[in-house]
């Protein structure tokens, strides 16, 4: 009797906490569309994703989301460009070039890296990148783009060297000696046959990586500044769509208005875009697997 | 050594080679001389060692660390393993066909002129591809969809494919190493076949733990047993009257 009462005290247990997840999903997409909802009563759609200018405090107010989109892809495709060549390097050194040795030494650096607060990278990017980037650029803003996008790069690599190492190891050592049996050297057999095989997975890693990079928020807004400009210099300060939800938390503006409510539509369209990103990074992991 | 060996001359031999992985010595001073334009079969129970020597004819065991090599083996007199042999150039001369089909994730044709490719070849690679297509006997199946993955070809395709990859190479000695295990019925026939046809211009060791398929394709088999070549010789005499109490034993199934 008793066992059969903790049977079913579990099994509630375990659907509670199921529960919790979908409910906690659901729950933010309802508000987040119930709010925008209302933004777009005020604001036409086509104004909000096409505006070029984001001015939602001054007169006369404009809410063209675009200035924040640019500036997120600034630092999305800033560091992706950084961080997939630098990662996907690491990953051939440890999967084709060394022993095990060595890869259990790097491993926890790059543990280390994705361990670090962001905010600390924030700091780094303001206190370090930035003041090593104006010895180059002297025009440079103290808050720019740049040195926002290779802090980002730094936070992502780990995960693009650790998701390729996994994709490079999961390929048959007998691959590997198909090609070297032809008299192919390391290098060749790592950049034609090896890469080539892991394609979709390294997608998958990209895509991850970029969602990872569009939702960051600490580093940027403490590094990139709070200027929403349409430019593509990287050089001068600009706004992400997520520092513009932190600037508009922080209290600048009286809950309830319409410039209140820009915080959730811009909140849905970074959430949609991050979607659309996780969908894109799954669809690669799985044709992967279907084609090995 | 024992049994008659046709008049052919040597393309490979080993002198007292040993293997060992660590402690674990594999392959226990051998003497072997594999003959040219021959096919050589190496049987015996597995574990015995043959994957492993064959392994050691075209450096495959370079790649793995704890692999150490003694005793000698020879290469049209020359030592595979002297310091001033590049196994690259070795590999190119000596090919090899594994287990399981291994295509590279490439389109056919890619398959195929890859090998040429990355050892500096640049001119006619189309020609090459039908020729080495041609000898697997797989052109026929593929000449229309040369551009498409080789990964949707079918298992038998596949280890043609690898076969057509290694000829497109013009190596001297084709090393197999139990090549049709992966594959069906109809598959291994048609492997077989090739087996026969490339023994005019190749030289060809296949490690096959099917004694009906050692007989059927091999010229010479040697018999490895716990790593020490139990016995080596014309296929028919080994397979009916060997000398060897141990040889006719795991031939007659009695283990192994």
């Amino acid at each position: 009797m008793i066992s059969k009462f903790i049977d079913h005290a579990l099994h509630w247990t375990l659907v509670v906490c199921v529960a919790i997840t979908v409910i906690t999903t659901l729950v933010v997409v309802i508000i987040l569309g119930k709010e925008s909802y209302l933004f777009f009563q005020e604001v036409p759609v086509f104004d909000f994703l096409f505006g070029t200018r984001w001015e939602p405090l001054l007169e006369p107010k404009s809410f063209g989301v675009l200035p924040l989109v640019v500036g997120t892809m600034k630092i999305v495709f800033g560091s992706i460009s950084i961080a997939l060549p630098v990662g996907l390097m690491i990953a051939i050194y440890m999967s084709e070039f060394t022993s095990d040795n060595v890869r259990s030494i790097v491993k926890p650096f790059l543990e280390i890296l994705v361990g670090i607060p962001t905010v600390v990278y924030g700091y780094f990017a303001l206190t370090f990148v930035t003041p090593m980037l104006r010895k180059l650029f002297p025009e440079m803003n103290i808050f720019n783009a740049a040195s926002a996008a290779i802090v980002v790069a730094i936070m992502i690599f780990p995960m693009v060297t650790s998701l390729c190492d996994d994709a490079f190891r999961a390929l048959p050592r007998s691959l590997r000696e198909g090609a070297f049996a032809l008299g192919a050297t390391r290098y060749e057999v790592a950049i034609q046959i090896i890469m080539p095989a892991a394609a979709s997975r390294i997608g998958a890693a990209v895509v991850l990586a970029l969602s990872r990079a569009i939702g960051e928020t600490m580093a940027v807004t403490l590094a990139a500044g709070a200027t929403p400009e349409l430019s593509l210099t990287f050089l001068e300060s600009i706004q992400t769509m997520t520092a513009y939800i932190v600037q508009v938390s922080l209290g600048d503006i009286q809950a309830g208005g319409v410039e209140y409510m820009t915080c959730y539509a811009v909140g849905l369209l970074l959430f949609l875009m991050t979607l659309v990103m996780n969908i894109l990074g799954n669809h690669f992991q799985l044709k992967s697997r279907v084609s090995q | 050594m024992t049994g008659e060996l046709m008049e052919h001359p040597v393309i490979l031999e080993t002198k007292d080679l040993s293997v060992s992985y660590g402690d674990h010595q594999v392959v226990k001073k051998v003497n072997l001389n594999i003959l040219a334009n021959q096919v050589t079969a190496v049987i015996g129970p597995s574990g015995c060692g043959k994957s492993t020597m064959l392994r050691v004819f075209n450096r495959m065991n370079d790649f793995v660390p704890d692999a150490r090599i003694e005793g000698k083996v020879l290469f049209e007199k020359n030592d595979l393993y002297d310091d001033k042999i590049d196994p690259g150039f070795i590999r190119q001369q000596i090919g090899m066909v594994f287990q399981r089909p291994n295509p590279f994730h490439k389109s056919i044709y890619n398959n195929v002129i890859w090998g040429p490719k990355v050892n500096g070849h640049k001119k006619d690679l189309r020609e090459l591809a039908e020729q080495a297509l041609q000898k697997a006997a797989l052109w026929d199946e593929v000449k229309d969809r040369l551009h498409e993955s080789a990964l949707n070809l079918s298992g038998g395709q596949q280890q043609r494919l690898c076969i057509a990859r290694a000829i497109a190479m013009n190596p001297k000695i084709i090393l197999m190493d139990e090549p049709c295990s992966a594959l069906d019925p109809r598959a291994t026939a048609r492997i077989e076949d090739l087996i026969q046809e490339f023994r005019s211009r190749y030289t060809i060791v296949i490690v096959t733990h099917n004694m009906q398929q050692a007989a059927r394709v091999s010229d010479n088999t040697a018999f490895l047993y716990e790593g020490n070549l139990v016995e080596y010789g014309a296929t028919k005499k080994i397979f009916t009257q060997p000398d060897q109490k141990k040889t006719e034993d795991y031939i007659t199934g009695r283990f192994g």
